[in-house]
């Protein structure tokens, strides 16, 4: 303890939900992530962008301690994440899981209370009323009792947010939760977003529709390999960081998104 | 009790053995890594064998193969994670490696009776209720049974204790992993039970035939339902009924019993790939042709009431008299058409509601 330096902390004396120092992740010898040094607020709403390939996934994996850490220090909360696990909420990629898995949206919800509950002690009626209670959050108490691949992909979304909601976390950490869904979830998504705001929860999300990051965010992080630059939207989400972190791959970032962004930006 | 009741009971107990831990290899796609674990833990056998000078220690031999099973499921992670070759490529080269090391030991063992090849892969089930068991020089009864019945409470504990943390592992590694379960334990565990398994069912159907047992009802339990634990139930049950079929087959024809077992269990796949209530190909082709049949009356109900003449209808839909005439009927039948002044075809008030509700292209 004595040895270890001291928590990063925010400007009220707390420690910041995610502090990153130094973080290189590799697979064999590529880099995928490079001296990430980063720290979310706490209470905010934040975007991780940047193109395919940045390693914004990987980045997620490490701070849950699910990719090893090639050197580096990722704090949540002031503390290791062993310690600090019930204090997270992860929503990984819709294609991470077998959909076909025979069980139902409102049993998938319940598997976010597993952690509460601990080794060996099997869910009950209070975990499956509270499960139903946050699949109604996202609109889907109708379908609690469907199998899981009847389910549109919205729909499993949705199932998967309720789910991190069950784990009535403080810190939420949501690989592409837009990803590939309909306009009834993106609505959804975002009242659960302002909804957790609101009640002073964190949220880091992977995000992919530049176009969206300046309404529906408060800070970003632009990602490519290296931390490009990371605060508050209108600081930082600029036409010349988006170019530094997309580079010339892709054209229209340049002319169009870059113009939609800066237009936001200074709303 | 009859010796059919006791060659019935272990296979049945065999199946059910297999079956618990064989469910969650389906689901975790990992069907093939039982393929390999059954080849491979011959080497564990024979191993444990060379190294007592011949004992038959049940105890040792299923910790030798474990061992090996456990080795096995290691060495195919190791190859997969150096990122060269994939999953199944990873199993396709580990597992001969290992298991022709165990062919050419028991192959150095001539002047054995207790093991040889044949046995190894096939089993003899038969000869189950030959064998006693003995401890401290008192009889226990038959040893399949204890062995077998083993198993299976061990395998029954094992799913049932961790229950909750199989399903969350095998649904979601990633959210197992974030809350602190320990996917890669419970991972080993699972596979040392199913080399466990694989050893002990090696007296009943072999290597092999180990293979069915472990996949086959699993797979066919799948089909079958939605919930997981029903799967798992189901699964024991197709495990026990192959036993019993495969009995009553093999002792019909005087055919090899283990195989018979193994050729029920693929029979009553087979039924549930045709008749599964979801999944099933019966009600899929027949979903769809009463789809088709419904579209068939409101395109036909949409053109009559646009005013079409239903002579040439089988020539603007390319559809058989036959086709027009069923169609007609059915559409007649179901009130959107009806008959009048003799002959002539009007569409209903509900017929037009169909067609509004219908893009006819034009």
């Amino acid at each position: 303890m004595i040895d270890r330096p001291p928590n990063p902390a925010t400007t009220d004396g707390g420690a910041y939900p995610i502090s990153v120092r130094d973080l290189i992740v590799a697979y064999r010898s590529t880099p995928v992530l490079w001296d990430i040094h980063l720290d979310i607020r706490p209470g905010r709403l934040t975007a991780i962008v940047g193109p395919n390939g940045a390693g914004k996934s990987t980045m997620l994996k490490a701070i849950l301690g699910l990719v090893p850490v090639s050197s580096g220090r990722i704090e949540i909360f002031g503390g290791p994440y062993r310690e600090m696990r019930r204090q997270v909420a992860y929503v990984p990629q819709r294609s991470s899981v077998d959909w076909d898995f025979p069980t139902t949206a409102i049993d998938v919800v319940m598997m976010g209370q597993y952690g509460q509950l601990g080794w060996f002690r099997r869910p009950g009626r209070r975990e499956r009323e509270n499960a139903m209670s946050c699949l109604t959050q996202v609109g889907m108490a109708d379908l609690a009792s469907r199998q899981i691949s009847q389910l549109s992909g919205g729909q499993q979304q949705r199932v998967f947010l309720a789910r991190a909601l069950a784990q009535a976390a403080d810190l939420y950490i949501m690989d592409e939760p837009f990803a590939g869904v309909d306009a009834v979830t993106e609505r959804a998504i975002v009242e659960l977003l302002q909804r957790l705001r609101a009640d002073g929860k964190t949220v880091v999300v992977v995000h992919h529709d530049l176009q969206t990051v300046p309404d529906y965010f408060e800070d970003v992080a632009l990602l490519n390999v290296r931390l490009i630059a990371a605060g508050p939207v209108a600081e930082v989400f600029t036409p010349d960081n988006l170019a530094a972190t997309y580079g010339g791959r892709i054209a229209f970032i340049d002319a169009e998104a870059a113009a939609v962004a800066s237009a936001r930006s200074a709303r | 009790m009859s010796f059919a009741a006791i060659i019935i009971l272990t296979g049945a107990l065999t199946a059910i053995s297999c079956a618990l831990v064989g469910s969650f290899l389906v689901l975790r796609r990992t069907a093939m890594v039982g393929d390999a674990i059954s080849h491979s833990v011959l080497l564990g056998i024979v191993t444990v064998f060379w190294l007592t000078n011949g004992s038959r220690n049940e105890i040792l031999m299923v910790l030798g193969a474990g061992t090996v099973g456990l080795l096995t499921v290691y060495l195919i992670e190791l190859v997969r994670s150096s990122g060269r070759v994939r999953e199944d490529a990873a199993i396709g080269l580990v597992f001969p490696v290992l298991f022709s090391i165990g062919v050419i030991m028991v192959s150095r063992f001539p002047q054995t009776v207790h093991i040889d090849v044949q046995h190894v892969l096939y089993g003899e089930i038969a000869f189950a209720p030959l064998r006693r068991l003995e401890l401290f020089g008192a009889d226990l009864g038959y040893r399949s049974l204890w062995v077998l019945g083993g198993m299976a409470a061990i395998n029954l504990a094992f799913v049932t204790l961790f229950y909750k943390e199989l399903k969350l592992s095998t649904f979601d590694r990633g959210l197992a992993a974030t809350l602190g379960f320990a996917p890669l334990a419970l991972h080993y565990a699972l596979m040392g039970l199913v080399s466990a398994t694989t050893v002990v069912a090696f007296d009943s159907v072999g290597a092999i035939l180990v293979v069915a047992m472990l996949i086959v009802p699993g797979a066919t339990a799948y089909l079958l339902t939605d919930r997981l634990g029903v799967m798992i139930a189901l699964a024991c049950g197709v495990g026990a009924l192959s036993a019993w079929g495969g009995y009553v087959v093999a002792s019909a024809y005087d055919a090899s019993i283990s195989g018979a077992m193994a050729t029920v269990a693929g029979g009553i796949l087979v039924l549930a790939v045709l008749g599964s209530p979801r999944h099933g190909v019966v009600v899929r082709a027949w979903t769809r042709a009463r789809l088709r049949r419904r579209f068939d009356v409101r395109l036909l109900v949409a053109h009559l009431a646009g005013g079409s003449d239903p002579d040439h209808l089988s020539e603007q839909f390319r559809w058989s008299p036959s086709t027009v005439r069923r169609t007609l009927d059915l559409a007649l039948r179901e009130g959107y058409v009806e008959r009048r002044d003799g002959d002539r075809l009007t569409v209903t008030p509900a017929g037009a509601a169909l067609a509004a509700g219908t893009d006819t292209g034009r």
